[in-house]
């Protein structure tokens, strides 16, 4: 089975935008006429949604930002009556209120079908046994790809997340096949294993669909060598519908975008301004054929890139690439992008352990300055100035060549920088 | 021969320095040598105490980062000299000093000097040889 929808994956690109415009159209009449928070928008920009009849003008139309979700909680933004909706999801956000999304009937078979396509482009097939090990419940994952299996008629084992030893069990005594959990969780997995002498290669796994939190490709070649499998990335968020808006297939070289449904575009995330093709920036996408939630330009603050070729693999859908950042978390310093997961690598280099550390701009005169503050943790310290010196010399010298900015490294105690709920607040902007 | 020193990472900003010795005190922990290696942003407490177990308790405890380093403790005559007989001795085998404190208290007429070394062993043998007193671990703690 190559393809789950062939005339949809591999269609022409001009076909495809025929569809994509007739589908813009349609949406845009319908949230005018549904959502207030759309009709008020396009009144106040002056669209006129009988006007929208080509995919080219999506650009012109408003951005929907998550703070929408805030200020409509929980059901505002539905273009449903909840007489329809038959299944909530939330995202618990870390700060503030959930993020509340609502499916109708045909919304949970639309995003079966795009679950479905997921897996198959990742080489599932109707005889595979599927563990789900993503959460079941108000997170999107188990249930997304608990539907995305039935849907392919492939055999699905609901799990969900927790107990590495019995997933283990299962994975050995029930025969599975494809694996779907957080790539955090596929290393959970690999320890236990490792703890109680299990082998991946005695294991009948050949694919796993990690996704929900970003990772890097050398994390990827470290899972496939020791989990003895084809570790895909999967994209999706639930504002949009959850698992199912994009996906690796087994060329790994970029994530296919179902396009049909969830119409992705790339602006840059200070001006808003639409990026052309390859550029990297903030992704935005486009529902149209949700019933529920159907978003218009919704900001996923998730930093990638799009391109367009003929894939290995068959598919001429978009591609997109994996995602490399948030821009929540993204400083801009002296024009320099700069993610705290840049210093967070460069600082797990060379303590080899979780760095506690935390990134201070501040602005002096006309120029930014960068600062950088680090947990003397036992494992660094030593009781030598001269040590310690050199230390802070080393970091600085890695952060100058990982980005190409001058940063002050300053040596703190342990426990002194802040914590939000257990988590540290990396960033300080003073500017 | 060797004396365990307790080495403390402290930031450079005001009341570090307090806050590790009213810890230290709480609990009864005395301390019978220190010095202070400061930089513009952090600094290095290092001192040897009467309780090394409980000090580093107290220490892990209120999760101060710190480290445990062997020095050695030498008598040094006090008068004026002294100390330059005991820098020449090492001097003639190439030993270098990383650092260097005195004693609170005076061990007879003698001054004490903590000395930190890279070779530490050869250091010893160097002024043990030189008819130095190098003080042991007990010696030290009793003083």
């Amino acid at each position: 089975m190559d393809f789950f929808e062939p005339e949809i994956e591999t269609s022409v690109p001009e076909q495809l935008r025929e569809l994509q415009s007739k589908r813009l159209s349609k949406v845009v009449n319908y949230v005018y006429e549904k959502v207030p928070f759309y009709r008020e928008k396009f009144d106040q920009q002056g669209i006129e949604p009988e006007a929208v009849d080509s995919i080219e003008q999506i650009s012109s139309l408003p951005l929907t930002e998550k703070d929408d979700f805030r200020d409509n909680y929980p059901y505002g933004l539905f273009a449903t009556d909840l007489r329809d909706v038959v299944r909530v999801h939330a995202s618990s956000g870390t700060t503030g209120q959930p993020t509340v999304v609502g499916y109708t009937k045909n919304d949970i078979k639309l995003w079966s079908h795009t679950a479905a396509r997921t897996l198959v482009c990742g080489g599932a097939c109707p005889d595979d046994i599927i563990q789900v090990a993503y959460g079941y419940g108000l997170f999107t994952g188990g249930l997304g790809m608990h539907y995305g299996g039935e849907e392919l008629g492939a055999t699905v084992i609901p799990i969900s997340s927790g107990n590495s030893r019995k997933q283990l069990q299962i994975i050995n005594d029930f025969g599975t096949t494809l694996i779907c959990c957080t790539p955090t969780y596929a290393l959970q997995l690999l320890e236990t294993a490792s703890e109680e002498g299990i082998d991946f290669h005695d294991l009948p796994l050949k694919a796993g669909f990690f996704g929900a939190e970003p990772w890097s490709d050398s994390m990827r070649k470290s899972i496939e060598k020791r989990m003895n499998l084809d570790a895909l990335d999967i994209y999706g968020l639930s504002e949009i519908i959850g698992p199912g808006v994009s996906s690796e297939c087994l060329a790994k070289d970029g994530l296919h975008v179902f396009e049909d449904h969830f119409y992705p575009e790339i602006i840059d995330p200070q001006t808003g301004e639409a990026l052309p093709e390859d550029e990297k920036g903030e992704l935005v996408v486009t529902c149209f054929t949700k019933e529920t939630l159907p978003l218009i330009r919704y900001r996923t603050r998730d930093i990638t890139r799009l391109w367009r070729e003929k894939c290995d693999c068959g598919r001429t859908l978009v591609k997109m690439e994996r995602v490399s950042g948030r821009t929540d978390d993204m400083l801009i310093v002296r024009g320099v992008n700069v993610f705290p997961s840049q210093i967070e690598s460069v600082l797990l280099d060379i303590e080899e352990t979780e760095p506690h550390y935390q990134i201070i701009v501040e602005r002096e005169g006309t120029l930014d300055e960068l600062e950088i503050k680090v947990e003397v943790s036992r494992e660094i310290f030593s009781d030598e100035v001269k040590e310690l010196q050199a230390l802070k010399d080393k970091i600085a010298r890695a952060v100058s060549e990982t980005l190409n900015l001058r940063a002050k490294i300053s040596l703190v105690e342990p426990r002194s920088l802040k914590r939000h709920q257990g988590k540290a607040q990396r960033v300080i902007d003073r500017r | 021969m060797k004396v365990k020193q307790i080495s403390i990472f402290l930031e450079n900003r005001a009341g570090r320095l307090n806050s590790v010795v009213s810890y230290l005190g709480e609990a009864n922990v005395n301390i019978r040598a220190l010095s202070l290696a400061d930089t513009s942003d952090f600094g290095i407490l290092r001192m040897i105490v009467d309780q090394p177990e409980r000090a580093q308790k107290v220490l892990a405890d209120k999760e101060f980062t710190y480290s445990l380093t062997d020095v050695i403790a030498v008598e040094v005559p006090d008068k004026p000299g002294g100390l330059g007989r005991v820098l020449a001795a090492l001097e003639r085998d190439g030993i270098n000093v990383e650092y260097m404190y005195a004693f609170v208290e005076k061990s007879g007429d003698a001054a004490v000097i903590i000395f930190r070394f890279e070779e530490i062993e050869k250091a010893a043998e160097i002024l043990n040889g030189q008819g130095f007193n190098v003080l042991s671990n007990e010696e030290v703690l009793s003083l």
